[in-house]
C-alpha cells in the first residue's frame, strides 16, 4: 500500500463516478440491485475515500449512504444489542451504558484512530472494508455476533464467523448491504477484552486478540478467542479455546493454552510488521487478553 | 452540482463535482485556506473542521456531503473562548511553524465544548489524530490547561 500511496497524489479523487444520495433504505437496496459490482456504498469514508485516492478502489457509482437516518442508531433488546449500519465509533463510546456488557468492542473504540476518525467512521464499515487488522472484528467474533444482510430480496444473517473471506472481501452480495450488526447479550459470570500491539495508538494494528470467558466457580465453562493481523482474515483461535474449556481460570491454564495459539495463525511480513514478530508476540497478547477478561468477571476491577 | 452550506457564519453556494474533497473545496474554491493540506490520508489532522459542531477531516470528506449542513474552520471560530485559546497558544508556544495550528485550534475547541475541565490525559488523548513536527506536543498541552484553568477561575 505504501508504494501506491507515495505514486499518487492525494490532493484529489483521480477519476470521476456517478452519485446517488438515497435517503431512504429502499432507494439504496433499488439502486444496490441495479448498479451490482458497478455500485459502492460510502459510509464514513475513512476506508474508501483513501483507496479511491490511491486508486485501489475505482467504483463507477458511489451510493451515499449517510442520509438515511433511520440506519444510526445502537440499542439493547431483551437478548441482543443492536449497531446499525450508520452508528460510528464515537457513537459506540457514547453508548457505553449499552456497550459496557461487550467489554472487549468499548476496548477496541478506546484505541481506534483518533476522535475525527471515529467520529466519521462506522463499525459497519470496519466490518464490511474487511481488513485482516479491523479492530471491531476480534470483539465480533468473540460474542458470536452475527450480520444482518439486506437486498431487495430481502433480509439473511450471516455469523460474523463466516463473514469474513479474504483481505477486502466478505461474504455480501454485489446487491447487498449490511443495515445491522447484533450481538447476543452475554450471560452472567462472563466477560472479554481486546488487546493490540500498535505503532501508535491511532494505527492499524501488528497484531490484535480478544478473549471472552465464562467461568463457573473457577472452571472455564465457555472460552472464545480471535485474532486480527495474523492470517488473511480476523481469525478464531480454536486450539487455544480447546486448551481452556474445562480448565481451571488460571494464569497458568491461560499460559498453557496460549502457546497454541501458533497453530491457528499464518502471519505475513508487511509493511506494519514481521511475521516472526507476529508469530512471537501473538501467545503473549493473547494471555493479556484472557487475564483481563477474567478480572473483569464479576464486576471486579483489573 | 450546486450545493449549499453554511461556512464560518455566511452562507454559501458552489459548483462542485462528486469527486472533489471538502478540503480543497474549502481552500481552492471558497478561499478559505485555515483548513490544510497535508497527508491528505486521514493521519495528520491538519485538515480539520467542525461539520454541524463535530471534528471531522476535511481531506477525506467529499465536499457533496457538506451540502446543507455547517462547515466551522478554524477562522470561523470566534468569540471569548477562542481568544483565550489564541492568547494562550501564543503565550505558551504552542506555534512554531503554524502548520498544525488550524486543526490543533479547531480540536481544542471541540474539545472545550464536549468537556469543561479536562485532564492532561484527556487532552492528548483529544488530539491524538493531529501531529505537529515543531513543538514536541507540550506547549500545546500546556496551551489549552492554561484556558482551562482560567475557565475554572470565572
Ligand atoms: C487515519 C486512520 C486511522 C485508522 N485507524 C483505524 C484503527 O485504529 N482501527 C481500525 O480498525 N481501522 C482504522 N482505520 C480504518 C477505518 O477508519 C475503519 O475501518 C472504519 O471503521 C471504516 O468505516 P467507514 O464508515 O469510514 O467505511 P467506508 O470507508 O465508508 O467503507 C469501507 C468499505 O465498506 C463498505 N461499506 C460501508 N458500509 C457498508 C454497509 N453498510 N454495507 C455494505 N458495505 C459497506 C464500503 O463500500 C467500503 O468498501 C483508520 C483509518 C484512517 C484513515
Ligand atoms: S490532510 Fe487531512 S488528515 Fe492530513
Ligand atoms: S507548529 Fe509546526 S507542525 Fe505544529
Amino acid at each position: 500500500m505504501m508504494s501506491s500511496l507515495n505514486r499518487m497524489n492525494t490532493r484529489i479523487i483521480p477519476f470521476s463516478f456517478s452519485y446517488h444520495e438515497p435517503t431512504s433504505l429502499e432507494e439504496a437496496l433499488s439502486l444496490l440491485s441495479k448498479l451490482g459490482a458497478d455500485g459502492k456504498i460510502l459510509a464514513g469514508g475513512t476506508d474508501l475515500i483513501v483507496k479511491m485516492k490511491a486508486r485501489q478502489a475505482e467504483p463507477r457509482h458511489i451510493i451515499n449512504i449517510k442520509k438515511i437516518k433511520e440506519l444510526r442508531y445502537i440499542t439493547v433488546d431483551e437478548d441482543k444489542i443492536r449497531i446499525g449500519a450508520l452508528a460510528t465509533w464515537r457513537d459506540l463510546e457514547k453508548s457505553s451504558h449499552i456497550i459496557s456488557r461487550i467489554p472487549s468492542l468499548l476496548d477496541a473504540a478506546s484505541v481506534m484512530g483518533g476522535v475525527q476518525i471515529r467520529n466519521m467512521a462506522t463499525i459497519a464499515g470496519n466490518i464490511c472494508n474487511a481488513s485482516p487488522a479491523a479492530d471491531s472484528a476480534p470483539p465480533f467474533l468473540v460474542h458470536g455476533a452475527r450480520v444482518k444482510a439486506m437486498s431487495e430480496k430481502g433480509a439473511r444473517f450471516v455469523p460474523i464467523d463466516s463473514f469474513f473471506i479474504a483481505p477486502g472481501k466478505t461474504a455480501l452480495m454485489p446487491e447487498e448491504m449490511v443495515v445491522e450488526i447484533e450481538i447476543p447479550l452475554p450471560p452472567p459470570s462472563s466477560s472479554s477484552a481486546f488487546l493490540k500491539l500498535a505503532r501508535t495508538s491511532m494505527d492499524l494494528a501488528k497484531v490484535s486478540a480478544a478473549a471472552y470467558l465464562k467461568v463457573d466457580g473457577g472452571t472455564i465453562e465457555e472460552a472464545r478467542v480471535a485474532l486480527g493481523a495474523v492470517a488473511p482474515k480476523p481469525i478464531r483461535a480454536p486450539s487455544v479455546e480447546k486448551e481452556l474449556i474445562g480448565k481451571p481460570a488460571t494464569e497458568e491454564t491461560f499460559k498453557n493454552a496460549s502457546k497454541h495459539v501458533v497453530k491457528d495463525i499464518s502471519p505475513i511480513d508487511d509493511i506494519r510488521s514481521t511475521a516472526s514478530y507476529r508469530k512471537k508476540t501473538s501467545p503473549y497478547l493473547v494471555t493479556d487478553a484472557l487475564l483481563t477478561a477474567l478480572s473483569r468477571i464479576g464486576g471486579e476491577k483489573r | 452540482m450546486i450545493i449549499k452550506f453554511r461556512l464560518d457564519g455566511r452562507d454559501v453556494s458552489v459548483e462542485v463535482e462528486p469527486n472533489e474533497l471538502l478540503l480543497n473545496v474549502l481552500r481552492d474554491k471558497l478561499g478559505v485556506k485555515a483548513p490544510k493540506y497535508s497527508c491528505g490520508i486521514g493521519e495528520c489532522g491538519a485538515c480539520t473542521v467542525l461539520l454541524d459542531g463535530e471534528p471531522v477531516l476535511s481531506c477525506l470528506t467529499l465536499a457533496v456531503d457538506a451540502n446543507g449542513r455547517e462547515v466551522t474552520t478554524a477562522s470561523g471560530i470566534k468569540g471569548e473562548e477562542a481568544e483565550m485559546l489564541m492568547k494562550a497558544f501564543a503565550e505558551e508556544g504552542a506555534v512554531q511553524c503554524g502548520f498544525c495550528t488550524p486543526g490543533m485550534f479547531v480540536m481544542s475547541y471541540a474539545l472545550l465544548h464536549e468537556k469543561k475541565r479536562p485532564t492532561e490525559e484527556e487532552i492528548r488523548e483529544y488530539l491524538r489524530g493531529n501531529l505537529c513536527r515543531c513543538t514536541g506536543y507540550v506547549n500545546i498541552v500546556r496551551g489549552i490547561e492554561k484556558v482551562v484553568e482560567m475557565g475554572g477561575k470565572k
